[in-house]
């Protein structure tokens, strides 16, 4: 074999290899995590927007042909939010757009994540999957506001 | 170029032209979708259909055509007449009929259903969305044919190491045994998920699915595929392009790694495809994420491979300095107007090649999966280097085998040119769009792309008119293909049909050492796929709650609800109606539970 071809066999070696080490950085360092397994909640089949402490909240949300349940999910500046998200009929898809968040809704599944919510301001989610004929029609969104029902959250 | 040739006989003549001339005419279906996808998508046509296709059958169209039936028919059509050349033996017809034959059932059954708007399901088919049976039984039949493709070629090798102990395999038949190993392996899972899982549901045998199960049988498949279609590609850049740039293949013995090293790492990373779902510990995925790096490696040293080939050839065509010969290959020579399709094929992989790692990327893939920078990707590698080295060969083998002159040699060879202008802009669009949140398998133009839709994205219009400018000019390019593919198939025959590639030599030649044999490598893989699935299906079967019950991709409610209200509609005798969903709710749990609405007392298993 060609001395320089094995150069370049033992860089692509090494470049592979460092790009691994990058993932892992980002995973241990700063916590960029995919979906993991969900046992200790079940699917649902009520959604649910709910204030869990301080700047916490935890959100049941259900994709369905061919809307979010609820739509709108309403948060102050500074929440940290649980989202669990399930689908109620076929598969559908869940993105919010520089957020981090890209989860599948899988039927009889549980999808989980966990998002910070620091600027206030409109954030829309996409379905992202294809769920039948009216998919282009299925989306959402995060508002993140200081809003009179929030208010005690909001004032801290 | 003085090359060996070969006699062909009449029966392979005949079905070599059939197992080309029909997927290129399903692709101007094919290709005419996704001129549709491009314009529904930028808001220029807002409609569900156009001229009574709509938008996710042609979808499903479009990808089941270009990316299924055209690759699968090409790959046999190619492996036939190359096993044949490289190992100067007389191919079995009675077995390549019998192949193409179950491959065209297949195909004219799954397309009937797609045509006929009761498989809208797109080529990934995801259950709980239910396609007509017709439409699996298609997909099936078009996989055995290929199986038997395959198999009719095995006897014929192993008769030639009989007769030929101690010579090396033709590279040539080395990398088209690698893809079809590659393939045979892979579409056991995807057989298991259509034969057991879908097609008795779709028959109405079985109530539900497990979604999870049978996605991850798919990408299990998945993955692999890509290679499928990656590989004959291959199989060209190694043997044929560095005969066609007037040099050399640069090293015998990478070749063979590389070929080597997708047996063993192609398969065991498809859940690089699922890492955004629930249901598989997020460690499997890293571990998938890990061997996918290992498979972008045998790429990486083919850019160097080809690159150094290139180079050589390159000088011996008289160029001096560090970098003279690149203007020394022949971009625009008539006699080898193969060349720009491999060429131009291998520089778009360049941009199709770095997207993927990063999609594969495992926390990066947060950023694009589903985003419409997904076809950006995809086009870059499947609609690349695969297409163009397939419609290249497809005009090559016409020439050929059925012994014409190729028409209209000057616009053929400008094709790759125009589709690369094309592609990159359609590329760029859809891959900025994505990071921008723009998402794929979507007819935008209703509510994303409509400026009276509550559901507007301004910022959005820019990606998608790039992308329709460069899908109008990639759609040119083909029809200038299809003009140039017909009238060579249909010109008078010129000479004798004949057997013949331009194989190359090899620069390094050395013996094949540890990758003379399939065996080991097969081995390999096994084990690797056993070791890293076996964890990823414990994972799915301890965290599904329930399965799902069929899906029309047109109503919001399962087939069975959809039957049991039509039912109480048509019934007024309360009576029975209550009998039958009585008798329904201890079928399934499922939708005992929808209606009592309970959550926490489920059944969790
Ligand atoms: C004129 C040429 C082409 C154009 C304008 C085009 C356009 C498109 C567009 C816009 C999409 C995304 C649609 C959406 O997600 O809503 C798409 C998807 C796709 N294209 Fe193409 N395409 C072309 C050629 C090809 C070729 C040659 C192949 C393969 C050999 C191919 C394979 C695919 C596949 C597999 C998908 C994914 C389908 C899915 O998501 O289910 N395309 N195409
Ligand atoms: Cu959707
Ligand atoms: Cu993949």
């Amino acid at each position: 074999m060609d001395s320089k071809e094995k150069i370049a066999i033992g860089g692509s070696f090494l470049l592979m290899t460092v790009f691994f080490g990058a993932v892992v950085f980002a995973m241990t360092g700063f916590g960029v995590e995919v979906p993991d397994c969900v046992t200790d909640v079940k699917p649902f089949t009520e959604s649910s927007v709910t204030s869990t402490g301080p700047h916490r909240y935890e959100v049941h949300s259900i994709a369905r042909m061919w809307a979010f349940d609820p739509y709108e999910i309403e948060v102050p500046p500074g929440s940290e939010v649980d989202l669990y998200l399930t689908s109620a009929d076929v598969v559908h898809g869940f993105n919010i757009e520089g957020k981090n968040v890209n989860l599948m809704a899988i039927p009889g599944q549980v999808n989980y994540t966990r998002v910070k919510f620091n600027e206030p301001g409109e954030y829309k989610i996409v379905c992202h999957e294809y769920c039948g004929i009216n998919h282009h029609a299925m989306s959402g969104v995060v508002k993140v506001a200081y809003t009179p029902t929030t208010n005690e959250e909001g004032g801290n | 170029m003085e090359l060996m040739s070969m006699k062909v006989d009449k029966s392979l003549k005949r079905l070599t032209l059939i197992e080309l001339a029909v997927p290129v005419t399903l692709l101007i279906v094919g290709i005419l979708a996704g001129l549709m996808q491009v314009l529904f998508r930028a808001g220029m046509i807002q409609a569900n259909d156009l001229g009574g296709i709509e938008y996710y059958q042609a979808l499903t169209l479009h990808g089941v055509v270009n990316a299924i039936v055209f690759t699968t028919f090409f790959a046999i059509a190619f492996g036939n007449t190359l096993v044949s050349y490289a190992l100067n033996m007389k191919l079995n017809m009675k077995y390549a009929w019998l192949s193409a034959i179950v491959m065209l059932i297949g195909t004219v059954t799954a397309a009937i259903a797609i045509l006929a708007g009761k498989a809208s399901v797109l080529y990934t088919f995801y259950p709980p969305l239910q396609a007509h049976p017709s439409f699996y039984i298609g997909v099936v039949l078009l996989v055995v044919g290929s199986w038997i493709g395959f198999w009719n070629w095995i006897p014929m090798y192993v008769r030639w190491r009989k007769a030929n102990p101690g010579t090396k395999t033709p590279m040539a038949v080395v990398g088209i045994f690698t893809t079809f190993i590659v393939w045979q392996i892979a579409t056991l899972p995807v057989a298991y998920e259509v034969l057991v899982l879908l097609l008795p549901w779709s028959l109405g045998w079985t109530d539900t699915v497990n979604i999870m199960l049978a996605r991850t049988l798919f990408w299990f498949f998945g993955h692999p595929l890509v290679y499928f279609w990656l590989l004959p590609a291959y199989v060209m850049y190694y043997t044929m392009l560095p005969r066609l740039a007037g040099g050399k293949l640069f090293s015998d013995m990478a070749g063979r790694m590389v070929f080597m090293m997708f047996i063993v790492f192609s398969i065991p990373v498809g859940t690089h495809h699922q890492f955004m779902e629930p249901g598989i510990g997020s460690q499997w995925k890293l571990v998938h994420a890990f061997f996918t790096f290992a498979v972008a490696i045998p790429s990486l040293v083919t850019a160097f491979t080809m690159a150094a080939s290139l180079e050589y050839a390159g000088r011996k065509n008289g160029a001096t300095g560090l970098f003279g010969w690149v203007k020394k290959l022949p971009y625009f020579d008539e006699k080898r107007w193969l060349f720009p399709y491999l060429l131009v094929g291998l520089v778009i992989f360049i941009f199709g090649g770095i997207s993927g790692i990063i999609n594969s990327s495992y926390n990066l893939n947060i950023i694009v999966h589903n985003t419409s920078w997904m076809p950006g990707h995809f086009h870059m590698t499947v609609a690349g280097p695969v297409f163009l080295a397939f419609i290249g060969m497809s005009l090559f083998l016409v020439e050929k085998v059925g012994g014409k002159e190729l028409q209209m040699k000057k616009l053929a060879m400008l094709v790759p040119y125009i589709w690369m202008v094309g592609l990159f802009l359609f590329s760029s669009g859809l891959m900025r769009g994505g990071l921008h949140g723009e998402p794929r398998r979507t007819n935008m133009g209703l509510t994303y792309l409509n400026p009276d839709s509550p559901m507007f994205r301004p910022e959005w219009k820019i990606y998608v008119l790039l992308t329709a400018i460069g899908g109008i000019i990639m759609t040119i390019a083909m029809l200038v293909y299809f003009v140039v593919f017909f009238r060579t198939l249909l010109s008078r025959q010129v000479r004798e049909e004949v057997l013949e590639f331009p194989l190359s030599e090899a620069y390094h030649n050395e013996p094949a050492g540890v990758f003379a044999n399939f065996k080991p490598w097969i081995v390999a893989a096994s084990v690797l796929i056993i070791a890293t699935y076996i964890p990823v299906f414990y994972d799915v079967a301890r965290t599904t709650a329930f399965g799902a019950p069929a899906y029309d991709p047109a109503i919001p409610m399962s087939l069975k609800e959809l039957k049991a209200a039509e039912e109480a509609a048509d019934e007024p005798a309360e009576e029975q109606s209550s009998e039958e969903a009585q008798g329904e709710a201890t079928d399934t749990e499922v939708e005992q539970q929808t209606e009592a609405g309970s959550t926490t007392d489920s059944t969790g298993n």
